[in-house]
């Protein structure tokens, strides 16, 4: 079986090395899609003048102007519905959710025509536009802003879904993703993308990992963790916690949630034996419970515990005051692997 | 009504045809018609008070406020004055860090408490997340709204003591909500007197555009629901003027779904409280929807987190203070004998106190436990919730022993 193909970006002519946050990295990936192609246009609420309400799109429509910037008018299913047209018409739209929590108004046109079109036309009809959808909790904020609801997408058939989390995969992912033909979500973990420890050099000459692949982080030989986006990082904190006490544990980051990259994590739990999936999400029919299906199958005989989970609870998003309980942190994810470990 | 029986004024709007909505600069038209922030609401604006407190005669509105005396506009002052203590207050205690977010109503008084005082208890208001005023109005205390700015709940009120909907949050939801609820009214056999009861929807001229909206006017009409549209056009959707959501001034939207549509000036409480009560007779007879546009000015933040001079120039403001929602009335009164100096210190200390109240009350808020985060999800329980909520509470009692 091949693998999903990445888009050729190819690194422009004049490159930089910058130390970037996430938040900064997906903004000059923005630019540098732009300046490529005068058919990348970006729209949204409140996208120009004031950048976004997260300022990922800051300065792009004080450059490129007010039409290839978009303020639309608020209604999630009318920016969906009309990017598909402008995509339809030959350009690359590229759509900012303002939080994931408003996403819902546009689901109808994300399932019923952005998802369908290329299958029902047999291709001859190609939607090749970005859903840029800030995610994840951790921010104390209220309700619908703290939310991870990628498994809804990763369900539907016909749009892809990726998420970084870190400020390289962010600079790559949103230009490998705006130059697919195939509509893609790239879910922004939205707790990180200011967030300055991260900060790491972004060389735009280098040549950029696949899009739909993951990454192993770190290896280890007692248990596996698989995560994606915001618990990424908490994930490292976790195996660098469980080093101290002598487990060494393998981080795997996803980045692609749709189609997922499982082999690295089957060669894992081939090694390990123990996976423990990790997710902001509720556990309920979710990208993690396609992760412990598919591990069964592909590893049954290798597995030495069953396949955890450490996910948000299966309940609404509670108050903020409360979301330390209900997002994965260290100890969560520690206790999970002792529970694998002592199976 | 003539006119609108003819297919061409249906179609084209003819004389004082708009220009595209997509106008570098605003024109003249744009502005006259209300769609640049501006501090003119144009010819339509209906408004018994003006920003220099002078009373404006209007022969369909003043017998709607025939009984607001002295007395009772001086409690139409105070409510705006204590609404604005506690709004500010809020706001601070936001920055000092005692709520996590904080959306300020400041400048938006009287269209709040216009509106929130032309209501009775049986009628049922649905807000969006602004309308701290209205349930000000609706008996609502503010402690009971801050737990959601704190973040230690979804809003804590009595709903239907109240009769005031959770706040909704989402753009637009609650306008199909509140549709729905106005359908029940009318099923119940609630409308068609003087006695009927009607409902009321808050929302914001960004929210115009969503199709929630749009499907609310839609039903409302299809199914003469008593429901009042309260749309607070306060000229900025965060970032976006109204320009960006439409060509037309939004109250004249209602005219193509088939009701009334009126614009009033959301600073002036005695047209909103008269305009309100207005439509709000039309529905209890059965003669709704209506759709009001208050015209007025988000003169704060959007929310704490928003920073609003990054798109929009100080002189804008600036020209808005001086159609100041409580200074009109406090001029008017003064000039006309209606209140001395006392009261408006007496309404000062009481509104100081007000706030010391809630400065008190928010210090000492607790955080909710954490099992609360399994607590009414469905109304009948959930054997895998319930198993998920005693792991947790195993796992959090493993703490307690060391074990961890």
């Amino acid at each position: 079986m091949s693998a999903p193909t990445t888009p050729n970006v190819a690194a422009p002519a004049s490159s930089t090395v910058q130390t970037l946050t996430i938040g900064k990295a997906i903004n000059m990936g923005l630019r540098a899609a732009m300046e490529r192609d005068n058919k990348v246009i970006v729209m949204g609420e409140d996208v120009g003048k004031l950048g976004g309400v997260f300022r990922i799109t800051d300065g792009l429509q004080k450059d490129f102007g007010e039409e290839r910037v978009l303020d639309t008018p608020l209604a999630e299913s009318g920016i969906i519905g009309t990017a598909v047209g402008l995509a339809v018409r030959g350009y690359r739209p590229v759509c900012e959710i303002q939080f994931e929590g408003f996403i819902f108004p546009g689901f109808d046109q994300i399932n019923s025509q952005v998802a369908k079109l290329h299958a029902r036309t047999q291709g001859r009809v190609k939607v090749p536009m970005v859903i840029r959808v800030p995610y994840g909790g951790g921010i104390g904020a209220v309700e619908h802003h703290s939310e991870s609801p990628e498994s809804y997408f990763a369900h539907l058939a016909g749009v892809k879904a990726v998420t970084p989390s870190n400020p390289v995969d962010a600079y790559w992912m949103i230009q490998q993703a705006i130059f697919s033909d195939d509509p893609i979500l790239v879910f922004e973990p939205k707790k990180l993308y200011h967030m300055s420890a991260l900060k790491e050099p972004v060389d735009t000459a280098a040549t950029p990992m696949p899009l739909f692949k993951s990454k192993v982080l770190r290896t280890g030989t007692a248990a596996t963790l698989v995560c994606y986006g915001p618990t990424v990082k908490t994930c490292l904190e976790a195996a660098e916690t469980a080093a101290e006490e002598g487990n060494e544990l393998e981080v795997i980051d996803l980045r692609a949630l749709s189609p997922m990259d499982l082999e690295p994590v089957f060669a894992s739990v081939r090694k390990t034996g123990r996976l423990i999936a990790v997710s902001e999400a509720p556990s309920e029919a979710s990208l993690t419970s396609e992760i412990a299906a598919r591990v069964q199958q592909e590893c049954f005989y290798s597995l030495e515990a069953p396949v955890l989970r450490v996910t948000a609870f299966d309940t609404p998003y509670p108050p903020s005051k409360l979301e330390e309980h209900y997002l994965p942190d260290v100890d969560r994810i520690l206790h999970a692997v002792d529970q694998s470990l002592e199976w | 009504m003539s006119d609108m029986s003819s297919a061409e004024q249906w179609t084209h709007p003819g004389e004082g045809d708009l220009p595209p909505a997509t106008a570098a600069k605003p024109t003249k038209e744009q502005v006259i018609a209300g769609l640049r922030a501006t501090t003119e609401g144009g010819a339509d604006l209906t408004q018994l008070l003006t920003p220099e407190g002078e009373r404006v005669a209007s022969p369909i509105f003043d017998p709607y406020v025939a009984d607001i005396d002295f007395a009772a506009l001086r409690g139409l002052y105070k409510d705006m004055v204590i609404v604005r203590r506690a709004d500010r207050e809020a706001n601070a205690l936001q920055r000092q860090g005692q709520l996590g977010i904080w959306v300020p109503l400041l400048g938006q008084e009287a269209a709040q408490v216009g509106s929130g005082r032309a209501l009775r208890p049986n009628d049922m208001a649905f807000p969006s997340y602004r309308e701290h005023g209205v349930g000000y109005c609706r008996g609502v205390s503010f402690k009971e709204m801050l737990g959601l700015f704190r973040c230690t709940s979804m809003g804590e009120w009595d709903y239907r003591k109240h009769g005031f909907h959770p706040y909704t949050i989402v753009i637009g939801n609650q306008v199909l909500n509140a549709t729905g609820y106005a359908m029940g009214q009318k099923f119940d056999g609630k409308v068609g007197d003087d006695d009927g009861e009607a409902t009321i929807v808050y929302f914001g001229d960004g929210a115009t555009s969503q199709g929630d909206v749009h499907e609310g006017f839609v039903w409302a009409a299809v199914y003469d629901a008593p429901i009042v549209f309260f749309c607070q056009n306060n000229q900025w959707a965060i970032s976006e003027p109204t320009e960006r959501q439409s060509r037309l001034p939004l109250y004249q939207r209602a005219r193509g779904y088939g009701f009334p549509g009126i614009r009033v000036d959301g600073n002036d409480v005695l047209g909103c409280l008269a305009v309100t009560r207005w439509a709000l007779e039309a529905c209890r007879h059965g003669n709704g929807p209506v759709l009001i546009e208050a015209f007025t000015y988000r003169m704060d933040a959007h929310t704490t987190t928003d920073d609003p001079t990054r798109y929009r120039l100080s002189d804008e403001v600036e020209t808005w203070k001086l159609k100041d929602p409580i200074e009109r009335v406090r001029v008017y009164l003064t000039r006309n004998g209606g209140a001395d100096a006392s009261f408006f210190e007496q309404v000062e200390a009481e509104a100081d106190e007000f706030a010391a109240d809630l400065r008190e009350f928010v210090f000492n808020m607790e955080d909710p436990p954490p099992e609360r985060i399994f607590d009414n999800v469905y109304a009948e329980p959930s054997a895998q919730l319930e198993a998920q909520r005693e792991e947790f509470l195993a796992y959090l009692a493993g703490f307690e022993g060391g074990e961890h």
